[in-house]
Order: structure tokens, then sequence, then C-alpha cells
């Protein structure tokens, strides 16, 4: 029984944290920016999602499409306001210009937290669920949204599979994280490419980020959190490399469950941290890095 | 980058502007000013510190708070328990001989990593630091804080006096390292590793000894920041937001030049406070000053008082 409640809540929670991470590294494989706004991006297109269905009253679907929307807008609000500015800046010398974008985006996000805490309090929020009730899978009474939540994650991140690998433009960005510059000279442009990932990635974060408010809640404090759980994953599983950071979820997200029922919640996500500084010692380029 | 003659004209006629009013400052402000300034030194302390790891060594370390964490915990631990039979002056060593021996083994693993995998290590170590802190509340009273028993004054004045020193003696020491040989070996290694080896200095021994020296300070500054505030809590001393801080003072005022870091510190508490009417704005208009700063003037404060006359 509580096997069975593990596996199943272990599956759901894995399957969040695989979306969110995707988007992380997939940004990170094509411009190598490691987008430390991400826990806000997230955030953001929960609360707009929640204003819009529980606030508005406009539903839960059109909550879940204003939530999408905002969780895009603020990708590219993020690539046009902080990391391309730095990108073409002339007077950062190219060395420095990683700790320059971290820092960007780390301000970025805390501008992000700041207004949705001035505009929407600090209170925690719940997502209108798409789908309500409760079923009973192998025994263990589940939320029908803990399913739905599981299904939709897999969904986009097939979707992602597809379009990276089906279609011309995501072999494109395929080919831009292998090679940039070789992606140039065979006449394509580069910035369109990053167009599409951030268009991508803000897709990926805000999904995300509504399943999450549908399922936990969240609240302006859940940003920082956010960030360093993708970030880990993310190294854990290999910068850049996606199915890895897909393991890596699954890893984390089932050592969080089984700390969370077996031995206390306070003591949950102990055992991934230190499943990360061994791993960070003993493979310093993650389980499935390419480096 | 070219170093500058020590007195570069409007830089150090500021920064002598500045000493002069610090200098004047208890005459004149009110307890609660200098009560905000003695926070805003012991912050100073923490940046100029992760400015020489990262300025200077070019390693992105998000675990300040990590080395501040362990040197508050330390000191204010001890003296909960053994409150009468201990001079808090044995605590506030033994606080910053903690964060030293945990600079060591934070940098043994993380040394074998560099850039965003260096980042996550210092991270994971405030994280994990959280979460024991919380746990073993017996200890370290967990989430509501760690009550210190003694301080060491009540009077503002002299509080601000014992932070402006440390501030400048500390600084004094962190900045002539900067400019020794082994601040030009880490500048050197900071910006190409590999060259820097092949010139036969060992990187990761300078490295380390950035990191102790980072430690010991960032140490002590905790540790003396605890027998001022009286308290010990993860929100003041551990929290991933308090190392956020100190990583933007640091690149607001200017990264490489210590003095920057001081300056980006008393900034942030500084404008923190004036804009506090505004309630959770405040924050919010902080953060984008800092952001356009970055964006615009790469260099931070101390470029911008130089005059963007760098090559």
């Amino acid at each position: 029984m509580l096997f069975w409640q593990i596996l199943i809540d272990g599956f759901a929670i894995s399957a969040l944290y695989a979306l969110g991470a995707t988007g992380f590294t997939l940004i990170f494989g094509v411009s190598g920016v490691l987008n430390l706004s991400h826990g806000a991006i997230m955030v953001g297109a929960a609360v707009a999602a929640w204003a819009a269905s529980s606030e508005l009253g406009l539903g839960p679907y059109a909550g879940a499409l204003v939530g999408v929307v905002t969780g895009v807008v603020l990708s590219f609000a993020t690539y046009f306001l902080t990391v391309r500015p730095i990108q073409t800046s002339r007077k950062i010398a190219e060395a420095e210009k990683e700790i320059f974008i971290l820092t960007a985006t780390l301000l970025w996000g805390i501008i992000i937290q700041e207004a949705i805490a001035y505009l929407f309090t600090n209170n925690a929020k719940t997502v209108l669920p798409i789908v309500d009730g409760v079923v009973i899978v192998l025994g263990v009474r589940t939320p029908s949204n803990e399913i739905f939540t599981a299904f939709v994650c897999w969904f986009a991140i097939g979707l992602l599979w597809l379009l990276v690998n089906r279609t011309k433009r995501g072999k494109a960005v395929m080919a831009a994280s292998m090679n940039p510059r070789g992606v140039t000279l065979l006449g394509i442009e580069l910035s369109s490419i990053y167009l599409t990932v951030w268009a991508a990635y803000g897709l990926l974060a805000g999904t995300a980020g509504i399943l999450l408010g549908m399922f936990l809640g969240v609240s302006s404090y859940s940003v920082g959190p956010l960030t360093a759980s993708a970030f880990s994953i993310v190294v854990l599983g290999g910068l850049g490399s996606v199915s890895g950071s897909l393991i890596a979820a699954y890893v984390v997200g089932y050592l969080e469950t089984a700390t969370a029922y077996l031995v206390s919640p306070a003591y949950r996500t102990i055992p991934a941290l230190l499943l990360l500084v061994v791993v960070m010692y003993l493979r310093p380029q993650g389980l499935f890095g390419r480096r | 980058m070219k170093l500058r003659p020590l007195p570069a004209s409007r830089l150090f006629w500021t920064g002598a502007a500045a000493f002069a009013v610090a200098m004047l400052l208890p005459l004149y402000a009110s307890g609660y000013v200098l009560g905000l300034l003695t926070v805003a030194y012991y912050t100073a302390v923490f940046a100029m510190s992760w400015d020489l790891l990262f300025g200077f060594a070019g390693e992105v370390n998000f675990g300040p708070t990590f080395l501040i964490g362990v040197g508050a915990y330390t000191a204010g631990i001890l003296d909960a328990r053994l409150s009468p039979g201990i001079s808090i002056y044995l605590c506030i060593l033994a606080g910053a001989a903690a964060a030293v021996v945990a600079g060591v083994a934070l940098a043994l693993p993380a040394l074998r990593v560099s850039g965003p995998y260096f980042g996550l290590t210092t991270l994971v170590a405030v994280l994990m630091l959280q979460n024991f802190i919380i746990v073993a509340a017996d200890l370290t009273g967990g989430e509501i804080g760690l009550a210190v028993p003694d301080v060491i004054t009540i009077d503002a004045s002299a509080n601000y006096w014992i932070a402006f020193c440390f501030m400048t003696v500390s600084g004094a020491i962190l900045f002539g390292l900067s400019r020794s040989p082994i601040g030009l070996i880490l500048q050197a290694s900071g910006q190409d590793k590999v060259q820097a080896g092949a010139l036969g200095f060992n990187v990761t021994k300078h490295k380390l000894v950035a990191f102790i020296v980072s430690a010991f300070f960032s140490g002590l500054a905790g540790a003396l920041m605890v027998f001022y505030m009286g308290t010990a809590s993860v929100g003041s001393f551990v929290d991933i937001s308090v190392g956020v801080q100190i990583i933007i003072a640091a690149v607001l005022g200017g990264r490489r030049t210590v003095i920057g870091a001081a300056m980006g510190a008393v900034f942030l508490i500084g404008m923190g406070e004036l804009l506090r009417p505004l309630g959770e704005l405040a924050t919010l208009i902080v953060s984008v000053i800092a952001l356009c700063v970055i964006l615009y003037f790469p260099d931070g404060f101390v470029g911008m008082l130089r005059g963007g006359a760098r090559a």
C-alpha cells in the first residue's frame, strides 16, 4: 500500500520536476545561459493563471491559457531585457559574460518575485484545477489532478521531443546546441534559433508552473527553491543533456517522496542534496554529461 | 586590466570623503542610523570576502552564507551553551576558526570542478547547512532562531566603531592581498586557468588560499554580527536571499576592486531602508536599479567613479 503510494505520488512529482528542468536544460544546451529567473517565471505563470481563473472568474481553461501566455511573455522579457543586452554588450569582456548573465537573471527573478508579492501579496495560491475528484489507482486514493499533471507533463515532453527530432526548425536548434558556428555557416540565423528556444522555454516553464500551482500551490516564496531544484536536477543529469535531466528528475523526485513517506517530511530534501554532493565529487559532469 | 596607482584622482577623493563622513557620523547621527550602518558594514565585509574569491579567482560562489552561517552559529551556540563561563571573544575566534575549517571542507570538493558546477556545489552547501539548522533545532534554535545571552555592548556608537574599524581593517587586508602577488596570480588564473598553470603557478593552491582568507573574514564578520544582534537566525545569516544580496552588492560596486563591494553593500542596505516607506516596492526598486547598473555600467560604482576611462 505504502509502496504503491510512493510509486504513484513520486511519479507525478517527478514528472513535474522533469518538465520544469527540461526547459532549463534546453536553454543551457543551446545558448549556454543558466537562467536563474527560472523559478520566478514558473511562479509568474502560475499566479497569472490563478488570478485569471479565480479572481477574474474566467474558469480553469482560460486561466491556464493566460498562465501559459504569461510564461512566454516573461521568457521573452528575460531574453530581451537581461540576456541579450549582455550578450551583445561591448563593455563586458567575453569571459565575464557568464557571471553577468547569472547575476542579471538572478536580479530579474527577484524583480518578478517582488512584483508578484506587491500585486498579489505573499500568500500561497492554488490554481483552480482543470480536473477534479479522486480515483482509486492500485488501491491508492489518488487525486485525478495528480494523474492529469503527470499526463500533461509527459505530453509536453513528448511534443518537445517531436519538435526537436522531427521538424526542420527543431533540427536546427539541435545543431545549434552542438556547433553554433556551423549552423550560421549553413545560412541559418542564430538569433532566430534563440527566439525559438526561448519561446519553447516559456511554454515549458509556464506549463510546469501552472501544473505546480494546481498540484501543490505556489507563493512568491517558492521562487528560490524552484530555481535551486531545477538547477540541481539539471546538473545531476548533466548540463545540456535532456534525457539526463529526465532521469535525474525521477531520481530526485522518488528520493524526496520516499524520504517524506518513510522517514519524515522534515528531511525531505536532504538525501537528494547528499546524492548531489556525492555525484559532484565523483563525477563532476553529472550522470549523463557529455563534457 | 592595468592596475592604476592608488590615488586614482576621483576615486581616491570620493573614498577619502566617504571615510571622513563615516568618522564624523557618530557625533551627529541618531542611534537608528548608526545601527543600520553597523549592519551595512558587516555586510560590506561579507561582500569584500566574496569579491576576493569571485572577482579575482573567477569562481561563482553561491555559498557565501555557508561560511558566514558556520561562523555565526558556531560563535552563537558556544555562547548560548557555556554562557557565563566563556569569553565572547573566544566565541568569536572559534566562529572564525570554524568558518575556515568549513571553507577548507567546502573547497576540497568544490575546487575539483569549475563554472556552473562550482556554483552548484556551493549552493548545495548552503541548502545543507540550512536543513541541518532546522532539523537540529535543539542545538541551533531551528527556524525560530538562536538567542545569544551576551552582546559585545549595547551602546550604538561603540557598536558602530567596532563595525567600522573591523570593516576598515579587513578591507585594507583584503585590498592589500588583492594587490599582492597572490592576488595577481588569482586574477591570472581567473582569466585563463591553463595559461596560469603553464606559467608554473599552482592554481589550486592559490584558490585554496583565497577560499581560506574569504572564509576567515566571512566567519569573523558573521560571529561579530551575532554578538551585535543578540540572535542568530537562518533568515539573517544563512538563507540564499542573504547570499544573493552579498553577490549583488559586490557586482554592483564593481568586481575586482574589494572597495567597490563595500560601497555596494552600504548602498544596498541604505537604499533598502530609505525606500522602506514604499513597503513591498522597496526591494523591487533596488533590484531594478541594480539591474540597470549591471547592464549599463558593468564596472559598477567604482567603474563610474573612474569615469569609464578604462581600456
